[in-house]
């Protein structure tokens, strides 16, 4: 019999920590598939460790969202056994590595906005968010500061890399509007202090994405229509592919201790 | 004719120097005294310990993709996180490796540039493909057991530089292997599926983990020298031995049966084996294993298509340079 999915009460506060789960599973597990294969040994071992920074993260963020749930979930019950629809991450989290600018665009868009993000949330009235949340700052800090000397040295380096840092930005721009929409239930624990909220963080986030573009000679797209739909479970394609590689085992010898 | 014979002289002079060099390092090493890089050294020493060097760090590299093949269907995600840590230390150890090599004279391009050519080997285990979750337990268990084996000798060789790096592998290996043992248990403690599944990666990958010592000492053909200059302290046989004497026991805990049913444990309490077939080894030497064009194919993949993200950190350093002569000039 294969594993069945999961139920998740989807409480506020559950859903909160669910959606920030996923995010750092979904993005330390594409950063995962670079190990091995990176245009450089040394970017074996960074992308590596960011990716276990990431899913380090996660694995606290589920087990807080178990925890809030109080049924018989946990960390790997959430990340093996929901489906695609049941998975609240960003977009633009889920978009397949491409080439390596399009890996470092997308993790500089984020790590901008996580920096900022956790920053905020290390005041949290959420004692245990407030936690994660200082580990997590001091984690997003360093991968900002990677993915921003990439930017750099892609956009000013040769005409090539410019192109493809270019198109990588100009391809994953839709994605990032996600990043700063809140929803009803969110929009509660914002005001109850356990929440920060995303949009009052747009301003900074602009800033330092401005300061890093130009200084790779690169530009920023004018804003236009934004994808949505991660957070409530409408996702690409690409993330159903990812799911039945990272949830083979489990779906496959189901039940079992390992 | 004098150009010729100046020369002459001058081979001779050099050839009596080095012969007095040469027993001075030989007195060296005899009093297990470190070689560092400044040092004078014979140009076959050089050469030997380049080669051996690099094509440890050419295994590491290759060694993170048998691995690398289950980081994105690693069974939990505490298992996840352990095998992605594994794979990265031992890009770690390649990279220090190759560090080790450069202090020789050779660059970190050119020892990768032979390797990606096919003239550098690597450890023939990685040709070996990974199949179920039990055979990353394996991995650690027995291929990470078995190079340990190897590489404590290391600690000790006469050259410095490896010498100190192998005292870190060392370290980090050993913690890999009660990792990987560590899968195996749980496995052998699951259901029949699971110890089914640890019993099937054990079978296959017994007979080329005693291969990774190489050939018997009776061929074997570097150990003379590579003994003499003590970079090599154990034959390959005696390596073998203390392998198989030290894992026995841990498979009998596990519960699991070597496959060997010829083997037996002599009066002296060795585990005598089988004999190995080395018409297999040199197959997978000879490019013919079950993943040599693989595991190439990866590696050139990887080089190639990330020759532009070298070029662009190279192009922008040159420019960043430049603006700074141009900076200092104003």
């Amino acid at each position: 019999m294969p594993a069945a999915n999961i139920q998740v009460s989807e409480t506020p506060l559950v859903l909160y920590a669910l959606r920030r789960a996923d995010d750092a599973l979904i993005l330390g597990h594409r950063l995962s598939e670079w190990c091995g294969h990176a245009p450089m040994l040394e970017e074996d071992m960074a992308l590596s460790n960011i990716a276990l920074d990431l899913i380090g993260q996660a694995r606290e963020l589920y087990t807080y969202a178990a925890k809030a749930e109080g049924k018989d979930n946990d960390e790997d019950k959430l990340a093996y056994l929901r489906d695609v629809r049941q998975y609240r991450n960003l977009l633009l989290l889920e978009q397949p590595n491409g080439d390596f600018a399009q890996t470092l665009v997308r993790q500089f868009f984020y790590s901008a906005f996580a920096d900022l993000y956790w920053r905020a949330m290390m005041i949290s009235r959420d004692t245990t968010l407030a936690a994660i949340a200082a580990k997590s700052e001091k984690e997003s800090a360093y991968h900002l500061r990677h993915a921003s000397e990439w930017i750099i040295r892609l956009g000013d380096g040769t005409d090539e890399s410019h192109a493809r840092a270019q198109a990588a930005i100009d391809h994953l721009w839709a994605f990032t509007g996600e990043m700063f929409a809140v929803d009803e239930g969110e929009r509660a624990l914002i005001h109850a202090d356990i929440a920060v909220d995303p949009g009052s963080l747009r301003g900074r986030w602009l800033t330092t994405l401005s300061g890093v573009v130009s200084e790779a000679t690169l530009e920023l797209p004018q804003t236009g229509w934004m994808q949505q739909g991660g957070r409530s479970g409408r996702h690409s394609e690409h993330l159903g592919h990812l799911l039945s590689e990272l949830q083979s085992m489990q779906r496959t010898f189901p039940g079992q201790t390992w | 004719m004098y150009t010729q014979a100046l020369n002459t002289t001058e081979t001779d002079d050099r050839g009596l120097e080095d012969a007095a060099k040469a027993a001075h390092f030989q007195a060296r090493i005899d009093a297990e005294e470190r070689i560092e890089p400044n040092d004078w050294m014979p140009a076959a020493y050089r050469k030997t310990l380049t080669r051996q060097i690099s094509q440890h760090a050419h295994s590491e590299i290759v060694g993170m993709l048998p691995e690398g093949n289950w980081i994105t269907r690693a069974s939990s995600l505490r298992r996840k996180a352990a095998l992605l840590a594994k794979v990265q230390d031992e890009c770690g150890h390649g990279l220090y490796l190759y560090a080790a090599a450069e202090t020789l004279g050779t660059s970190r391009e050119e020892l990768v540039d032979a390797m990606l050519a096919g003239k550098a080997k690597y450890s023939s285990i990685f040709n070996y493909p990974t199949l179920t979750w039990a055979d990353i337990g394996t991995v650690g268990w027995l291929v990470d057991g078995a190079a340990i084996m190897n590489q404590i000798p290391l600690c000790r060789c006469s050259y410095g530089p490896y010498a100190r790096a192998m005292i870190r592998v060392c370290k980090e290996e050993s913690f890999h292997q009660r990792q990987g043992y560590e899968i195996m248990l749980t496995l052998c403690r699951g259901s029949d599926e699971q110890k089914a599944m640890a019993q099937d990666a054990l079978n296959r990958w017994w007979w080329p983990v005693l291969m990774m010592f190489g050939p018997p000492d009776a061929t074997s053909q570097h150990s003379d020298t590579s003994t003499k200059w003590k970079i090599k302290r154990f034959s390959n046989d005696e390596l073998r031995q203390k392998f198989v004497d030290a894992t026995v026991p841990q498979a009998q805990y596990l519960g699991l049966t070597i496959p060997d049913p010829g083997m037996i444990q002599d009066a002296d309490g060795h585990w005598r084996y089988s004999e190995i077939d080395w018409t297999e080894f040199k197959q997978v030497l000879a490019g013919n294993g079950p993943c040599n064009r693989d595991r190439m194919a990866a590696r050139r993949k990887a080089h190639d298509e990330g020759a532009w993200v070298r070029e662009a950190a190279e192009a922008y350093a040159a420019k960043r340079a430049q603006r700074r002569i141009a900076q200092a000039a104003d």
